[in-house]
């Protein structure tokens, strides 16, 4: 059915911190390995190795540099995928039931078998978060590894979804975001999280940690009292301003020429 | 948004049929046996044909009954029912008049209203899409009724008819061209929006996930220029609404009304491919497009 739960028992989502990525899409390529070959067709590329590749990616990292009004830019890393939404409008424009919220724990998904490949839920979606797979004709979207998650053949430490299993800088975290005491709810709550596009009314459970200011070295070299980073400043200052030793004798000699 | 011929040609020839069957059915003109055959004919091959064209590009159109299921919550599954109901209700009723040369009127409303019922479900697939603040306005089922009403009555020869609901159409038209020439900047929704950096700064794409093209590119991010646009935008209006009415305003000739026909059919073709081709998904925003239109 494509009516919304009225609620659901968990919310599980990711948290990802854009203060930490690093913007190595490692996360990108792991998704793309566990999802070719589990849940449902494989995730397909086209022209691979030739001139113009492109393919179905479930997750994908973008870069933007954001200006402030004073002092350098910074480059923020920005990883996106399904937000999992509580009032998902891909869920309800889909005409044939494919695509459904679970009541258990909120998770997003598209049976495969019943999609038509008509993508009017990919044009509901503000995100980006659906792709239609070229080869297959059927909406591929993230699972939240729903095969990996609640899978007992695999390790306790690797039932999370494969993009935080594998992320090196600790920037995706996995967790039921309806419990305010669990770690995802306690980073929103004391890091400030944040909803994409909270205007479009979709009600993302995936949240955002937004990055810190980042250009403070000047700022801390100049009070040596305050901050780790000057633990090395005095020994970064110059040894010397004007020149000893043999460039020294060099540069003097050099002068009187 | 990526301007599908096959859905371009969909909207665009049912919308015309379903018109045409609505005048059918409330009796304009009464027609009856061989004539009402043709008038039929025209409007099932209109109608049905645009129907098929959208199954076109489906992924898997062999499972397209199961677009029958989700009436309840999805516009696309509306039109489904809406699409099917009219068209047999007004089988019905044309087979009386072919056929029996009766006319069973109260038949003729209940798939008039069916029809333009159909016609509203197909412009609200549309207008019910947050992600498109262009379409997202009832200006766009107004739009489409307007042109499905104006095009029906100049293929069923109601020329006074034709003339007020094609000039209709033709402000409407470019009413919502006004309104949707603001609608992303007024909805809100930007780049610092969408990614929640405004805070920090002024945000400006950097570097896409990849060099190469994806889905999203293809299907939501296609950019018109303003100038070719401004020039389809006149094209479209000319051929849709003021050429057709000039023509009817002369004596009738039947090259006159065909004329009108033609010119009409160009010229809403032309301008539902504006209707796609300018229509700036918010995806677009994360790909940095639309970066002037957004503040
Ligand atoms: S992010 Fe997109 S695909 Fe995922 S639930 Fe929200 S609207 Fe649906
Ligand atoms: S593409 Fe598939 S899942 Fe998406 S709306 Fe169409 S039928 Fe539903």
């Amino acid at each position: 059915m494509t009516a919304l739960p009225e609620r659901t028992d968990r919310k599980l989502g990711l948290v990802i911190d854009l203060d930490t990525c690093v913007g190595c899409h490692a996360c990108v390529i792991s998704c793309k390995g566990w999802n070719t070959e589990n849940y449902g067709a494989p995730l397909s590329d086209q022209d691979p190795y030739g001139g113009a590749p492109s393919g179905t990616f479930l997750n994908r990292v973008h870069s933007y540099e954001v200006q402030p009004p004073e002092g350098a830019a910074q480059l923020v890393h920005f990883p996106k995928s399904c937000l999992h939404c509580e009032d998902a409008p891909c869920v309800t424009v889909c005409p044939t039931g494919a695509s459904y919220k679970r009541v258990e724990d909120g998770i997003v998904l598209v049976n495969e078998s019943d999609c038509i490949g008509c993508g009017l839920c990919a044009w509901a979606c503000p995100y980006g978060a659906r792709e239609l797979d070229a080869a297959e004709g059927v909406m591929k979207k993230c699972t939240l590894c729903v095969d990996r998650i609640y899978n007992e053949n695999l390790p306790e430490v690797d039932r999370t979804p494969a993009c935080v299993r594998t992320c090196p800088a600790g920037a995706r975290h996995f967790g039921d975001l309806s419990d305010p005491a669990s770690d995802v709810s306690r980073l929103v709550s004391e890091r400030g999280g944040v909803d994409l596009m909270p205007e479009q009314g979709t009600k993302p459970v995936n949240k955002y940690l937004p990055p810190r200011p980042r250009d403070r070295l000047a700022r801390d070299a100049a009070e040596p009292t305050t901050g780790e980073i000057d633990v090395l400043a005095p020994f970064l200052e110059p040894v010397a301003e004007t020149p000893q030793g043999f460039i020294g004798w060099l540069d003097r000699a050099l002068e009187k020429l | 948004m990526h301007p599908a011929p096959s859905v371009i040609v969909f909207t665009s020839f049912s919308g015309l049929g379903f018109g045409l069957l609505f005048w059918l059915g409330i009796g304009l003109p009464a027609v009856t046996g061989w004539t009402a055959f043709a008038f039929f004919t025209i409007a099932y091959l209109f109608a049905v044909g645009g129907l098929v064209s959208s199954t076109f590009h489906l992924g898997h159109p062999e499972r397209a009954l199961k677009a029958f299921t989700q009436w309840r919550t999805s516009w696309l599954s509306r039109e489904g029912w809406a699409a099917v109901a009219s068209l047999i209700v007004m089988a019905a009723y044309g087979a009386g008049l072919v056929f029996v040369q009766s006319r069973w009127p109260v038949l003729g409303y209940v798939g008039a209203a069916l029809c333009l019922l159909t016609v509203f479900t197909t412009s609200m697939i549309y207008a019910q899409m947050k992600t498109i603040p262009r379409w997202n306005s009832v200006l766009t089922p107004l739009n489409y009724l307007s042109i499905s009403l104006g095009g029906g009555a100049l293929l069923a020869g109601q020329i006074t008819w034709a003339i007020w609901l094609l000039l209709a159409a033709g402000v409407l038209q470019i009413a919502a061209w006004l309104r949707g020439d603001r609608a992303l900047t007024d909805s809100g929704t930007d780049l610092a929006s969408a990614t929640r950096l405004g805070t920090i700064g002024k945000v400006r794409a950097f570097e896409p996930p990849h060099t190469g093209t994806n889905y999203l590119l293809k299907e939501f991010v296609h950019v018109v220029g303003r100038k070719h646009a401004l020039k389809l935008r006149v094209i479209a209006i000319t051929l849709m609404s003021a050429l057709p009415v000039l023509l009817l305003l002369l004596p009738f000739t039947h090259i006159a009304a065909a004329a009108a026909v033609v010119s009409h059919l160009a010229g809403v073709l032309t301008a539902r491919w504006l209707f796609f081709a300018e229509a700036e998904h918010v995806v677009g925003l994360y790909y940095g497009a639309h970066a002037g239109k957004a503040a």
